[in-house]
């Protein structure tokens, strides 16, 4: 019997990352993403997992890190205080290749701001926050079950291409109950990280196979390897700045940009014959729905580009789904980010961008996006 | 016959970074032998360290080991021993790293007491950035960013351990090579959070700066030795009379529940009523 449930999104992707195997939760508390911390702590022991409730946010994102090297599927769940904090261990990952899963129930800002409002305004900073050059996976679900797959995915993701992961994810899909059906064991497929298949004196920790991406072997397994956050070369021992640390940050770079097929997804409505296509991702992509089902009553060519995953960015789908359009509209929680993207990927095809910004920490109604839409139509 | 170092270590990562003077070295040999004489397998040993001179240990050494960002070590540790409590996990940090950016996780790593060994390279400086003044550092000594002389007391390695719950404190120099070997295996060998702090010298960045107590690198070393009281000495002691002296030994060595081992239990109880 299918198993139905009217529950939260922060709840659905506690259930998520059981789902998808992790058996490591180290947090912190904050709001709006407490609860996915709460329903580990009571779910997790259920499994044999571990949760721990650390000192601060900057020690949550080191143990995840820690389980992970040996040998756990791990993930902390925070918002814009606590993520500006797990930046600096978000780049360790990065550069260390080790897989996790950090949600940001994203909140309004900057500093303290909004604690119980939703804001889509740490969109740049999961792509540039932690400092140097870095590539990063950012997954935007827009519904409960969403909240579910995306985590789901997300550690897939993390799995396959021994990488950090960010559900972006916001106050509005944090907090919203709705129906999800919890997906059957076996339902969705699980990636395991690959291991090394050579014996432990051959082994290369960080050289990177066809997919560029390298096995992982665990703590204790028996090959005793370097972990280190700086520059290293493919057995993972420091190394000084010339062409050796340059191809390091390349193959890291590659592992995600040519393996784009993988990772980007996109749901895209009604855009066949769409005149204004609206961009928008998370919570501002549910107002712009309704907009889009009230803009068609009223004979109004309106479509959807959302993507889910928003880094790396959908460059190709949108310039193909936008290839015909005559507008575009992005929609976001924020004083205009993610609309400099769009611009960027958009330039030289003749398609006129617009954007509707608020940072009011209240969502978007449909029939604002409806107004702005006419407007755009009028002008 | 001498120990023999060699399969302990990653001898192609030499030379190491450590100038001449520096007693880190000492350190880094007295846990190889207190590991070797710990008897554990090499494949299920995990040195995890921050950053700095003493952060760079791990690197030289034949186990599972993990150089991580500064002052994180105990918290990417807690993580790596939750997560595999097989495992036996050691910390190397220097005083910057532990008990300044390190502070926090220090203190909650003190109080959860999870069966992990944390060594203190306590050099009473930064080394690696040039010689900045650490919480170590003594009131009045000179250092890059202590001029006119330092401000202040220094913070104790051991008081803060104890204070905060750790179930294994000792303290002693890197002059006292076999009580530091033989500390370092007390603390693998406990059951529970250890803390050693090992008084180590750094001429380059500390001592030349401090001429008033040291002529020479080893001068540092003979200071260590003049200067240590042993702590059933010292409990006889005016703070006048200890003013200015290191002091040794084990102060504090007790059996309280231990995380993982907790933990495993409540998953046991949860389970059973489920």
């Amino acid at each position: 019997m299918a198993d139905i449930r009217f529950i939260q999104g922060n709840e659905a992707c506690a259930l998520g990352a059981i789902y998808a195997g992790c058996r490591f939760f180290a947090g912190y508390p904050i709001t709006p993403s407490s609860e996915v911390a709460e329903m580990l702590s009571e779910e997790l022991p259920l499994v044999d997992g571990v949760f721990i409730q650390m000192e601060d946010e900057i020690a949550a994102m080191a143990a995840i890190i820690g389980a992970s090297l040996a040998g756990k599927k791990s993930m902390t769940a925070t918002s814009g205080p606590g993520m500006s904090l797990k930046l600096e261990n978000l780049g360790y990952a990065c550069i260390t290749e080790v897989p996790c899963v950090i949600v940001n129930v994203q909140r309004g800002g900057p500093s303290t701001g909004l604690p119980t409002s939703p804001a889509q305004a740490d969109i740049m900073q999961a792509r540039w926050g932690a400092h140097g050059d870095h590539p990063i996976i950012a997954l935007c679900p827009s519904s409960v079950s969403e909240m579910f797959t995306e985590t789901v995915r997300a550690f897939n993701l993390s799995e396959m291409f021994r990488t950090p992961v960010i559900v972006l994810s916001d106050e509005i899909i944090g907090h919203m109950r709705e129906k999800i059906v919890i997906p059957q064991e076996g339902e969705i497929p699980i990636v395991n990280r690959k291991k090394p298949k050579v014996p432990p004196h051959e082994y290369k920790p960080f050289k990177g196979e066809e997919d560029f991406v390298p096995p992982m072997a665990a703590f204790g397994e028996g090959y005793r390897y370097h972990v280190t956050g700086l520059s290293h070369n493919e057995e993972g021992f420091p190394i000084q700045s010339g062409e050796l640390v340059h191809q390091m940050n390349v193959r890291m770079h590659n592992k995600i940009y040519k393996n784009l097929d993988k990772i980007i997804k996109n749901e895209v409505y009604m855009c066949d014959d769409a005149e204004i296509i609206i961009f928008a991702l998370g919570g501002a992509a549910r107002s712009s729905k309704g907009a889009i089902r009230h803009l068609r009553e009223e004979g109004i060519k309106a479509g959807l580009f959302r993507p889910l995953t928003i880094w790396p960015f959908p460059e190709e789908d949108l310039r193909r789904v936008c290839s015909r359009a005559k507008n575009v509209l992005v929609v976001e929680m924020n004083l205009g980010q993610i609309v400099f993207e769009v611009e960027r990927v958009l330039s030289c095809m003749g398609v006129k961008i617009d954007g509707m910004f608020d940072s009011s920490g209240e969502p978007f109604t449909p029939l604002s996006i409806v107004r702005r839409v006419k407007e755009i139509f009028q002008r | 016959m001498g120990f023999n170092y060699h399969s302990y270590l990653r001898e192609k990562m030499m030379p190491h970074i450590w100038c001449s003077g520096c007693t880190h070295g000492i350190v880094t040999k007295a846990l190889i032998r207190a590991i070797d004489k710990a008897k554990f397998d090499k494949n299920k040993v995990v040195v995890v360290s921050g950053i700095g001179c003493a952060s760079r240990m791990p690197g030289y050494l034949d186990f599972n080991t993990l150089h991580t960002t500064h002052g994180r070590a105990l918290a990417f540790a807690t993580g790596v021993k939750l997560a595999n409590p097989e495992l036996h996990v050691i910390v190397v940090a220097g005083d910057g790293d532990a008990v300044a950016i390190g502070g926090n996780h220090f203190i909650h790593s003190c109080n959860r007491n999870i069966d992990m060994t944390l060594v203190v390279l306590n050099n009473n400086i930064y080394g690696m950035t040039g010689g900045q003044r650490s919480p170590t550092t003594l009131e009045g000594d000179i250092s890059s960013t202590s001029v006119y002389g330092s401000i202040g007391n220094p913070i104790d390695v051991v008081n803060l351990a104890i204070g905060a719950g750790a179930t294994f404190v000792a303290r002693t120099t890197t002059y006292h090579v076999h009580q530091l070997e033989s500390y370092i295996y007390s603390g693998l060998m406990h059951k529970g959070f250890s803390v050693i702090d090992a008084v180590s010298a750094c001429y380059t960045a500390y001592g030349r700066r401090n001429k008033q107590r040291y002529k020479s690198a080893i001068d540092m070393l003979n200071y260590m030795k003049n200067n240590v009281v042993n702590i059933s000495a010292a409990r006889e002691m005016n703070s006048e009379e200890l003013k200015g002296k290191i002091i040794i030994g084990i102060f504090k060595d007790s059996l309280e529940p231990e995380y993982c081992e907790e933990y495993q239990k409540m998953i046991n109880r949860v389970k059973n009523k489920t």
